[in-house]
C-alpha cells in the first residue's frame, strides 16, 4: 500500500520502513516543490483535527506531512480592500476573536466556530475543513454565501479560486498536485447586510451536520432584499449553493410567500443520502426549514425588520 | 442481617459528606488506571479482528506474522484451553474465535511485539481465510424459522419446536387470571415496542497489563469491575490454577456493569506466556463498541387494562430480547423488573432469547429492566392519557407497598415506592406550567439489588488507625462509604480509616461489583469485621481490668465498663488498645466472610420536561428531577451523583444512542462522534430528592442506588415527548429524524 | 527513518524528547514521557480526556503530532497544582464530588482552568458549552458545573 515510499529507505526494523515524513518547508515555494515531487501519499497540516482522526482510524496513511502553518501569512487575519484576508492556519477561536470579521461575516465565523469542540475550535482551519471537503463542513456555506475567494498557492505560483469551486465531491478538491490554499478572502460588505448559519444536529454540539444552511443577505434602505445567497450543506455530495432560493428572497422583506418560495427551492435542491446520521426525508425537510430560519436571522442582522 | 433495631439512630459519620480517599490522586492524574502501568520489558499486543458479521475460519496462517520484526508471539484460540463449563467456554470463545466469527469486530487473533507500530505492521500478515456466511442482526429477524443460525444446539429444552435455533431460552410467570382482569377492563391499550443497543460509554477503554510463566503462575493488572471474576476466567480460559494468578484491580474509569466479564486479559496472558514477557493491551475505542459487551436489542409486546377509575385489572407482557452471538439471560431479568412497580391481581409475563450476529451483550446497569419497564410505562402513560387521569395518581392507586404480591413472585416488605410518588407528587416540579410544544412525563423505576459473596478484613493498627481491606472495585464512591461505616462502628473520625481494595491473594472470593451490591454487602460485611474487632478489643480490656467480657462496652470509640457494678475503670479509646496490642495478645482485627442476604430493592420516580421542536423533531431537556428511596444514604453526594449518573445515561439511551448496523452486519457508529452520549450542553441542572425508607436487611438500611436511575428515563422522557409532539412513541432513540417522521404522518 | 527529536516546554520544565512522527502528543505524554495524567478515551478528539493546553490554548493532545510541539509550552494536569497546594478548581471538586470514576477529570480540570482564565465569571450555559467536548458517563455533569462555578466565584473574590 506504501510501497512507492519504501525503496528510498534502507530495511531496518519495523516501524522505519513504513514511517511517515514530517517537514516544515521554510517557504510557498518549497512545499510546493516537496509536494509535487512526493510519488506517495502527502498530506497537508495545518489544525490537524481532521487528518490526524484519519491517521488514528487507519484510513489515511501519509508517506508525507507537510506542516506549513508557520510560513509567512498563515496565521494572520488582515484587512484587505474593505474585506478580510485569512490565513489558512487561523483556528476557529481565532477567527471567533477577531471583532472585525465578527461584525462583518457573523455567518462565517459561526460556521468555524461550530466545528467539533472548544478543544477542536482551538485548532481547526476553516481552509482544512474546505479541503477535507465532507458534504458536512461547517465552515463551507457561509464561505460559499460570502463568495469567498481561495488563494491557492501551486508550483505556478498564485491563483484565486471561489471557495464555491473547490470542493468536487466527498473528500476530493480541485487542487491539482503541489497546491495548497494560503489565505481565503471575504469581500468587503455594503450597509445593511449580514449572513447568518445554522446546522440541525441531534445533540446541541459535537457532532457532523445532518442538514445546514447558510443565507447572507444585501437590503436596501427600506429592507427589502437587493441580494441573495443561500447555500445548503449536507444534503449533497458537496455544499449546494441554490440560486433560486436566493431569488425567491430578491425585492422582498421575508414575507410569507417569499420564505415558501425559499424553503420549496431549498427543499428541490437538496439530493442527499440516508446515512447513520439521517435519512433522505429528514434532510431536505430540515434543510429547508434551517434555511427559512437563517434567512431570518441574517436580516435581521442586516437591520431588517419584519 | 438485619436493621440495628435502636431507636431512631443517631448516625455521627454516616449520612454527612466526607472528602473522598481517591481524590487527591484523581484530580492530579497521579491515580493509576488499567493503561497507566508500564514494565521492563513489556510487549504491546494488538488483536485481530473479523470485518465479517459471520463466517467460518477455514484458516489461519500466522507464518508471516510470527516472522515479522519485533514480534514475539503470536496466539489463536488453539492457544487457550478447553473449559467443560459452558459458560467458560463462551468467555473463551469470545475472547478468542474458534471455527467461527461471530460478530463484525470478533477477535481472530493477536500478537505480542516490541513496539505499537511492530504490533500494527504484524497484524496485517496474518492471513484469515473466512468462508462468508449469511448473518442476521435484528431480534424479530432472528426468531423466524428460516434465520440464518449463530450457533447450533444452544437452545434450552423450554423453546418450542419449530423455532428457529437461534432461540436459546423461554420462559413464563405470573399469576391471577388474565382473561378475567381483561374482561374487568374499561380501557385496553396494547402496544409494540422496540429498543435499539446501547453501550455503557465508559470513558475509559479496556486495558491491562498481563504476565504469565511457563510454571503457570501469573499476574494480571487491569481496569475491572471484579479482580476475582478476572481469575476465575483467565483460569479456565488459560487452563491455570486460579490461585496461581493474582491479579490487581486498577482505578477504573467507569463500567456500570460493562467491565464484568474478561475481553482482553486472557489474551495478553496467553501471548505473555508464549512470549515470557509482560504484555500489555488497551482497546481503542472502536474496539470498545465493536467488540466488547453492549445491552441488549428488543421487541415488546404490552397490553394493559385499565378501570376509568384508573386501576389496573391486567397486565400481560412478551419480551424478545437479543443479546448477541452467545446465550443471554437479560430477559429473564427485564421480565421480572417489567411489573415490579405494581400491585396487580392478574399478570402474565413470557419472555425469549434470541442469539444475532452481534457481539456478546453484559450487563448495563440494571440490566433487562430500563427497556421492559419503559415499555410498561410508555402504556400505563398512554392509558392515564387516554381516560384522563393524573399519572401520579394511578401509579399511586396501583403502586406495590410492604406485603404486596410482586409480578415477578415475592412479597415485597418495606419499600419506598408510595414514598417516592407522594414526594414527586408534592414537588413543585409536578405543577409547574408548561409553554407551547412542551410535554411532562414520569415514570417509575426499580431495581432488584443484590448481595452477594463477600469479604472483609478490618485490622486495628498500632498507630490507632483502622485498616479495612475489601475485595470490590470501587466505581462510584464506595471506599469513602466503606470508610464511613467502619468509623461509625468504631466510633472513630472517618480520616482514622484507610480502606483498600485487596488484590485475589489477599482476601478470599468476592463478587463483582455489580448489583448495586457494594455499599450493601461489603458495607454489611465491614459493620459486622468491625463489630468483631470490637468483640475483641472489649476482651482484651476485660482482661486488663480483671472483669467479664460481657461487662465491657462500646461506646464513641471507647471500651467503658457496662455499669457500676463492673467496676470503676477509665474508658480506654481504641488508640490506646491498639498501642499495647502485642502486650495483650498480638495484633487486634475483625473480618467477615458472608453471601450477603437481604439486598433491598431501590424504586424511584423520574419527572422530566420536554420540549419539541415541531419542524426538526430534536428534543430539548427543560427540566429534570429524580426521586429515589436509598434506605439510608451513607454519603449523600455519591447517592446523588449516582441519581444524576444514571438519569443521564437514561436520557442517552432515549433519545440519541443506539447501535447502527449496515446491511453487511456491520457497526456502523463505532466512535463517540456518531455514538452520541449526552454532552454537557446538552442537559439541565437535575434536582435530587432522596428518600430514606429503611432496608431491614441492612443495619443501617442501606439500600443499593446506583443502578434503578437508569430505569425511568427512558419512559419518562417518551412520556414527556410524546405528549410534546402529540404523537405517542414506540421506538428508542427517538432521535429527531423518528420524531418527525411520526410528527409529519 | 530516524525518530525527531523535540524541544519543549512542559509545566514550566524544559523537557526534549524524541518521536516517531506520526506519533501524537497524548502518545509522546504518556509512552515516553511517563505523563499519564491526560487519557485516551477515544483517539479521535471526540471525549477531551486528552486536553491540555498549548501556548495556553485548550486542546485535544490526540489531536497534535509530537512534532507539533516543539518550541512551544504545553500545560497537563501534572502542572495544575502547586507542590501540594492544589489548584482552587481541583480543590473544590473533591469537595464537591465532581469526579465519580475520575477517568475525565484531568482533561475537564484543564479545560476548566482554560475556561476561567479567558471568562472568569461565564454562566452556566457558557460552562456547559465549553465543556461540551469533555465527556463524562459517571457525573451527568450536574457537580461539575457547580464545582467550575463554586470555584470560579472563590477564585474572582481571591
Amino acid at each position: 500500500m506504501h510501497e512507492s515510499g519504501c525503496a528510498a529507505f534502507a530495511p531496518f526494523a519495523e516501524s522505519w520502513k513504513t514511517q511517515m515524513r514530517y517537514v516544515k518547508p521554510e517557504s510557498y515555494e518549497a512545499a510546493s516543490a516537496v509536494l509535487v515531487a512526493e510519488q506517495g501519499i502527502a498530506r497537508i497540516l495545518t489544525g490537524g483535527t481532521d487528518v490526524l482522526v484519519m491517521l488514528k482510524a487507519e484510513v489515511v496513511e501519509p508517506d508525507l506531512m507537510v506542516d506549513i502553518k508557520h510560513l509567512p501569512g498563515m496565521r494572520d487575519i488582515v484587512s484587505e480592500d474593505g474585506g478580510y484576508r485569512i490565513g489558512a492556519a487561523v483556528s476557529s477561536a481565532q477567527l471567533g476573536e477577531h471583532a472585525g470579521v465578527k461584525a462583518m461575516w457573523p455567518g462565517v465565523v459561526e460556521g468555524a466556530e461550530l466545528i467539533g469542540s472548544t478543544q477542536v475550535q482551538n485548532r481547526a482551519t476553516m481552509v482544512g475543513n474546505l479541503c477535507t471537503a465532507s458534504p458536512a463542513a461547517d465552515s463551507v456555506p457561509a464561505l460559499v454565501t460570502a463568495n469567498a475567494i481561495a488563494r491557492v498557492h501551486g508550483p505556478d505560483g498564485a491563483r484565486d479560486v471561489p471557495v464555491v469551486d473547490i470542493p468536487i465531491g466527498p473528500g476530493k478538491t480541485s487542487l491539482l498536485k503541489g497546491e495548497f490554499i494560503t489565505s481565503t478572502y471575504l469581500p468587503a460588505r455594503p450597509d445593511n447586510a449580514a449572513d447568518a448559519y445554522l446546522r440541525f444536529i441531534p445533540r446541541t454540539e459535537m457532532d457532523i451536520a445532518v442538514s445546514s444552511a447558510a443565507v447572507s443577505l444585501e437590503l436596501d434602505a427600506s429592507g427589502s432584499v437587493t441580494a441573495a445567497f443561500v447555500a445548503l450543506g449536507a444534503v449533497a455530495p458537496t455544499v449546494r449553493l441554490v440560486p433560486d432560493a436566493g431569488a425567491a428572497l430578491i425585492g422582498t422583506k421575508l414575507d410569507a410567500a417569499a420564505i415558501a418560495g425559499l424553503v420549496a427551492a431549498a427543499e428541490a435542491a437538496c439530493s442527499p443520502i440516508t446515512d447513520k446520521r439521517g435519512t433522505i426525508e429528514f434532510r431536505t425537510k430540515t434543510a429547508g426549514v434551517l434555511a427559512k430560519r437563517a434567512a431570518h436571522i441574517a436580516y435581521s442582522r442586516a437591520g431588517g425588520k419584519t | 442481617m438485619a436493621l440495628d433495631h435502636q431507636a431512631k439512630r443517631d448516625f455521627k459519620v454516616v449520612g454527612t459528606r466526607v472528602a473522598r480517599p481517591d481524590g487527591i490522586d484523581k484530580v492530579t492524574g497521579k491515580a493509576a488506571y488499567g493503561a497507566d502501568i508500564t514494565a521492563p520489558g513489556m510487549l504491546f499486543g494488538r488483536i485481530l479482528r473479523s470485518p465479517h458479521a459471520h463466517a467460518r475460519i477455514k484458516s489461519i496462517d500466522v507464518s508471516e506474522a510470527a516472522k515479522a520484526p519485533g514480534v514475539k508471539a503470536v496466539v489463536t484460540s488453539a492457544d487457550f484451553a478447553t473449559p467443560d463449563d459452558e459458560y467458560y467456554a463462551d468467555i473463551r470463545d469470545n475472547c478468542l474465535a474458534r471455527e467461527k466469527v461471530l460478530y463484525d469486530g470478533h477477535a481472530v487473533a493477536a500478537v505480542a511485539a516490541t513496539s505499537k507500530a511492530a504490533a500494527k505492521a504484524a497484524i496485517r500478515l496474518i492471513k484469515v481465510d473466512y468462508e462468508i456466511l449469511p448473518h442476521v442482526t435484528d431480534v424479530d429477524e432472528a426468531m423466524k424459522p428460516d434465520a440464518p443460525v449463530v450457533q447450533e444446539g444452544r437452545a434450552l429444552e423450554n423453546v418450542p419446536a419449530g423455532m428457529s435455533q437461534n432461540v436459546t431460552s423461554h420462559f413464563e410467570f405470573g399469576h391471577g387470571d388474565l382473561d378475567a382482569g381483561f374482561a374487568k377492563a374499561d380501557k385496553i391499550i396494547e402496544r409494540t415496542f422496540k429498543t435499539a443497543a446501547t453501550h455503557q460509554g465508559y470513558i475509559e477503554p479496556q486495558a491491562c497489563m498481563a504476565s504469565l510463566g511457563a510454571d503457570g503462575r501469573g499476574e494480571v493488572w487491569c481496569c475491572t469491575q471484579g479482580q476475582y471474576m478476572v481469575r476465575a476466567n483467565c483460569a479456565e480460559v488459560l487452563g491455570i490454577e486460579a490461585s496461581q494468578l493474582r491479579v490487581i484491580s486498577s482505578e477504573i474509569g467507569g463500567g456500570f456493569g460493562g467491565k464484568t466479564t474478561t475481553f482482553i486479559e486472557p489474551v495478553a496472558l496467553a501471548l505473555s506466556r508464549k512470549s515470557g514477557k509482560p504484555v500489555k493491551i488497551v482497546m481503542t475505542r472502536e474496539e470498545v463498541l465493536r467488540a466488547t459487551g453492549p445491552t441488549v436489542s428488543t421487541s415488546m409486546d404490552i397490553k394493559i387494562g385499565m378501570t376509568n377509575e384508573g386501576r389496573i385489572t391486567a397486565a400481560r407482557g412478551e419480551l424478545r430480547y437479543q443479546g448477541g452471538a452467545f446465550p443471554c439471560g437479560t430477559v429473564e431479568f427485564g421480565a421480572q423488573a417489567a411489573f415490579a412497580a405494581y400491585d396487580l391481581e392478574a399478570v402474565q409475563t413470557l419472555g425469549w432469547n434470541v442469539m444475532t450476529n452481534r457481539p456478546k451483550e453484559i450487563a448495563y446497569r440494571a440490566p433487562g429492566a430500563p427497556t421492559s419497564i419503559y415499555a410498561v410505562e410508555s402504556v400505563v402513560d398512554e392509558l392515564c392519557q387516554e381516560l384522563g387521569l393524573d399519572p401520579l395518581d394511578v401509579r399511586l392507586m396501583n403502586a406495590a407497598r410492604k406485603g404486596t404480591l410482586s409480578a415477578y413472585g415475592p412479597t415485597f416488605s418495606e419499600i419506598g415506592l408510595v414514598a417516592t410518588l407522594e414526594a414527586a407528587k408534592a414537588h413543585p416540579h409536578y405543577n409547574a406550567p408548561l409553554g407551547p410544544n412542551q410535554g411532562r412525563g414520569l415514570s417509575c423505576g426499580f431495581w432488584f439489588n443484590f448481595g452477594g459473596n463477600t469479604c472483609v478484613s478490618l485490622n486495628i493498627n498500632d498507630d490507632g488507625t483502622i485498616g479495612v481491606v475489601e475485595g470490590n472495585p470501587d466505581i462510584g464512591g464506595s471506599r469513602a462509604s466503606i470508610s464511613m461505616m467502619a468509623a461509625e462502628e468504631l466510633g472513630v473520625p472517618y480520616d482514622k480509616v484507610r480502606t483498600v481494595i485487596a488484590d485475589t491473594t489477599s482476601l478470599g472470593f468476592n463478587d463483582v461489583t455489580d448489583g448495586s451490591r457494594v455499599t450493601f454487602a461489603v458495607g454489611l460485611a465491614t459493620i459486622k469485621a468491625a463489630r468483631a474487632a470490637i468483640q475483641e478489643m472489649c476482651k482484651r480490656v476485660a482482661k486488663i481490668w480483671g472483669i467479664d467480657e460481657d461487662a465491657v462496652l462500646w461506646e464513641d470509640g471507647f471500651a467503658k465498663p457496662s455499669g457500676p457494678n463492673a467496676g470503676t475503670h477509665p474508658p480506654m479509646s481504641l488508640a490506646e488498645i491498639a498501642a499495647i496490642a502485642g502486650n495483650t495478645g498480638g495484633p487486634i482485627a475483625g473480618h467477615h466472610e458472608v453471601n450477603a442476604d437481604g439486598a433491598g430493592v431501590s424504586f424511584g420516580v423520574h419527572l422530566v420536561d420536554t420540549e419539541v421542536d415541531p419542524e426538526t423533531g430534536a428534543t430539548k431537556i427543560l427540566r429534570y428531577t429524580i426521586f429515589q428511596d436509598a434506605g439510608k444514604a451513607v454519603h449523600p453526594d455519591y447517592v446523588e451523583g449516582q441519581m444524576q449518573g444514571g438519569a443521564v445515561q437514561g436520557i442517552g439511551w432515549a433519545l440519541n444512542e443506539e447501535y447502527i448496523y449496515g446491511e453487511d452486519g456491520r457497526l456502523q457508529n463505532a466512535g463517540f462522534l456518531d455514538y452520541r452520549i449526552p454532552v454537557a450542553s446538552d442537559l439541565p441542572s437535575i434536582e435530587t430528592v432522596i428518600l430514606e425508607i429503611p432496608n431491614p436487611g441492612h443495619p443501617y438500611g442501606v439500600r443499593g442506588v446506583g443502578e434503578t436511575p437508569i430505569v425511568p428515563p427512558l419512559a419518562a422522557i417518551s412520556n414527556a415527548v410524546s405528549r410534546a409532539a402529540g404523537v405517542r412513541m414506540t421506538e428508542l432513540p427517538m432521535s429527531p429524524p423518528r420524531l418527525l417522521k411520526a410528527m409529519s404522518a | 527513518m530516524k525518530m525527531i527529536p523535540v524541544e519543549t516546554t512542559i509545566n514550566g520544565d524544559r523537557t526534549e524528547f524524541l518521536c516517531n512522527s506520526d506519533e501524537s502528543l497524548l502518545d509522546v505524554l504518556r509512552d515516553r514521557l511517563g505523563l499519564t495524567g491526560a487519557k485516551e478515551g477515544c483517539g479521535t478528539g471526540d471525549c477531551g480526556a486528552c486536553s491540555v493546553t498549548l501556548n495556553g490554548r485548550l486542546v485535544c493532545s490526540c489531536l497534535v503530532l509530537g512534532v507539533e510541539v516543539d518550541g512551544a509550552e504545553v500545560e497537563t494536569i501534572e502542572g495544575m497544582a502547586d507542590g501540594e497546594t492544589l489548584h482552587p478548581l481541583q480543590r473544590i471538586f473533591i469537595e464537591e464530588a465532581a469526579l465519580q470514576c475520575g477517568i475525565c477529570t484531568p482533561g475537564i480540570l484543564i479545560a476548566a482552568k482554560s475556561l476561567l482564565e479567558k471568562n472568569p465569571d461565564p454562566t452556566d450555559t457558557e460552562v456547559r458549552y465549553w465543556l461540551a467536548g469533555n465527556l463524562c458517563r459517571c457525573t451527568g455533569y450536574d457537580k461539575i458545573i457547580k464545582a467550575v462555578q463554586k470555584a470560579a466565584a472563590e477564585m474572582r473574590a481571591a
